[in-house]
């Protein structure tokens, strides 16, 4: 016991403090071109999602480098559960999805159930190159390119993979958390 | 010492018309006699199609203990092609032979379960029938935020009968990706197998490339700093693993701050390469950003603070005795059974069987530096926990000699044409074990025929095995300390 306090008061708080777009890094915020083409959600869809947000990660057909980020942000570093938003176990209690992978034809069943699942209103968020359009694997004949092959997609992330604080710079202004500059 | 198939060496190719071309009995014959004295293991089974319907399966053989590589082949004509299958005495090529079948239908008589790799349809799990027996299935979208795969348990009670596992759900077809893509964008597809192994898969793509190429020097400053990438990668992953395991059983502590830990050696890759996970480092010939003075400089402390840290949460983690009680005696993969099943790597290892390609056929500056392998010989979550944190520790020191003795030269040297109607076996030992790369060349100087096997091809399987006998709620545990990757077996 005493190890771990021990422990705890040398290595101190790492939490990244973000309240404001400036504790975002230059090279790790979406440009302006991308910020463009992303409609802020409306003042209801905001009342809804705005200060929780439970999602659940479905990977159809990645090389799992974007998960990794989607885990990345459940640790004490980028610490995502302080905003409101959780990744939860099932769709049935989720308010959206995030995909990542291109979408192979065996995950399409799997990811439209997953979808339908999860009560309205609901969302999706597409995380990474492949979600966006099949990323290296677009035009195999084994992949759909991309998520919005197979559901409606709110919300795209670009990268790959996007780094932590790419993803929570998308999520976070696109839910009014972050001003927009 | 096999006198019939070819005798190769890692990553140096050799001329496709060497390869020894056999009678199927006589090819079957020298694999089921070298591997069953244990002298040698199957490295890569595999088949091209060949001049309209005919086949041509190639097997490559790996001598760990005279660190030596053989390949041989034999063809199949006609419609319906057939051979005694390997796998009713050779368990180690059931997955290979169940490949082959599913691709080009060739079919291994007498294999005892011929179930598909990567397709999916109506498939028949295997059921134990009783009135106390229920039936678990989970995936392929599963709870946390995972690869896709199906796992099929029977269970009685808490005790798990059996366990299947039906992959393929990430199957985006490389393969044939990498066939077709032009040689730019093959670097990219390689990195893209599995995405906690870009370096491994890189450097396996990378050194065949140079290996096929006419000319091609890679200068020793890139091989070292590929080394350190390497590491690096072997590093984040292991720490994350061992926060992974920590959070499953419950020690908070632990799981914070190896998270902590893999941040920054992420963090580090980043700051060498570009990219968290060492995207757009690599390229056949060399690498492609450098490490400054003042960079290498701010490696050497921060790799300084991240051993005292490394050291003192393990010392943390091993010895609380709540983690011990869970981790031991849980998951066993016993030495036979993981020779039985061709284990590789860390799997392997952790199981008391010898087995690292760095140490067997080493290539770039593993010729020179040597790392001396960790092995351990219980088998259990335990073993492969603190495997982990051993090899973690000796991976740091690996990569603070390499940055006090980084040679000054270039950092690149573009590669050559690639030579005709050639072949390379190219194998690196990833993260979870050995990544091998096989590739054929044509009359025009392309690439032909990808063949990739991820060390998850190899090692899916020992889950299963562990899991027998064992409680379903060590299920997350023992998958968490195998952490195989879906991505690399589906391809």
């Amino acid at each position: 016991m005493w190890d771990i306090l021990k422990n705890r008061w040398r290595q101190g708080t790492r939490t990244i403090p973000l309240s404001s777009r400036d504790q975002i890094p230059e090279q790790f915020r979406l440009k302006e071109e991308e910020l463009k083409l992303s409609k802020i959600l409306d003042a209801k869809m905001q009342k809804f999602f705005g200060r929780s947000l439970k999602l659940r990660a479905v990977t159809a057909g990645s090389c799992g480098g974007c998960d990794l980020e989607l885990q990345a942000l459940n640790n004490i570093i980028f610490d995502l559960s302080r905003f409101g938003i959780q990744f939860v176990a099932s769709p049935r209690h989720a308010d959206g999805l995030v995909v990542t992978g291109a979408v192979t034809k065996n995950m399409k069943l799997a990811l439209q159930k997953t979808y339908e699942a999860v009560p309205d209103p609901k969302i999706v968020i597409a995380v990474g190159a492949c979600a966006i359009h099949g990323g290296p694997f677009e035009g195999s004949p084994e992949v759909l390119n991309g998520a919005d092959s197979t559901v409606p997609v709110d919300l795209y992330i670009p990268g790959c993979p996007p780094h932590p604080l790419t993803i929570l710079d998308g999520l976070l202004r696109w839910l009014g958390r972050l001003e927009n500059k | 010492m096999s006198q019939e198939f070819l005798t190769i060496q890692n990553a140096i190719s050799f001329e496709e018309s060497n390869v020894p071309v056999l009678e199927t009995e006589v090819w079957r014959q020298i694999i089921l006699e070298h591997c069953l004295a244990g002298k040698m293991r199957i490295v890569a089974l595999f088949t091209e199609r060949k001049n309209g319907d005919g086949l041509r399966c190639y097997c490559v053989l790996g001598n760990d203990g005279k660190k030596t590589l053989h390949v041989g082949a034999c063809d199949f004509i006609g419609p319906n092609p057939k051979y005694p299958s390997l796998t009713q005495h050779l368990f180690e090529a059931h997955l290979f032979e169940r490949e082959l079948f599913e691709e080009f239908g060739l079919l291994p008589e007498g294999h005892p379960w011929l179930k598909p790799v990567r397709k999916q349809g109506d498939y028949p799990f295997y059921r134990v029938e009783g009135e106390q027996i229920h039936e678990v299935a989970v995936g392929p979208v599963h709870a946390g935020i995972i690869e896709p795969g199906h796992f099929r348990f029977q269970c009685h009670g808490e005790k798990v009968l059996h366990l299947e596992i039906q992959l393929g759900y990430q199957h985006r077809g490389l393969e044939a990706l990498m066939v077709k893509a032009a040689p730019s964008s093959q670097m990219v597809l390689a990195e893209s197998i599995a995405g906690d192994s870009v370096i491994g898969h890189g450097l396996a793509y990378a050194h065949a490339i140079e290996g096929l190429s006419e000319r091609s020097i890679t200068p020793q400053r890139s091989q070292s700093l590929r080394a350190i990438a390497l590491e690096l990668e072997r590093l984040s992953s292991h720490a994350g693993d061992l926060g992974a395991l920590a959070g499953d059983i419950g020690f908070l502590p632990g799981s914070a701050w190896f998270g902590r830990l893999r941040g920054e050696f992420l963090n580090l890759l980043m700051d060498l390469t570009g990219n968290r996970y060492g995207r757009s480092f690599l390229m056949p010939g060399g690498v492609l950003s450098d490490g400054t003075p003042k960079k290498v400089l701010d490696f050497k402390k921060r790799l300084a603070m991240a051993l005292t840290d490394w050291k003192d949460l393990a010392e943390l983690f091993f010895t609380a005795s709540s983690v011990l009680s869970r981790l031991e005696q849980t998951g066993v993969l016993k030495q036979d059974a993981a020779r039985e099943i061709g284990a590789v790597g860390m799997t392997a290892r952790a199981s008391n069987l010898l087995r690292d390609v760095r140490q067997s056929y080493p290539t770039g500056i593993y010729r020179i530096c040597k790392i001396e392998p960790v092995k351990m010989t219980t088998g259990d979550v335990y073993a492969r926990a603190r495997i982990r944190s051993l090899e973690g520790k000796r991976s740091l020191q690996f990569i603070q000699e390499r940055l006090e003795t980084l040679s000054h030269d270039k950092i690149s040297q573009p590669c050559g044409a690639l030579k005709k109607e050639s072949m390379i076996v190219s194998l690196i030992e990833g993260w979870r074990g050995e990544i091998a790369h096989v590739v054929l060349t044509d009359r025009e100087r392309k690439i032909r025929r990808y063949k990739i096997i991820d060390p998850s091809f190899h090692n899916w399987i020992a889950l299963s095995v562990a899991m027998q006998n064992g409680q379903i709620s060590d299920f997350p545990l023992c998958n968490k300390s195998f952490n195989l990757s879906y991505a690399g077996h589906d391809l």
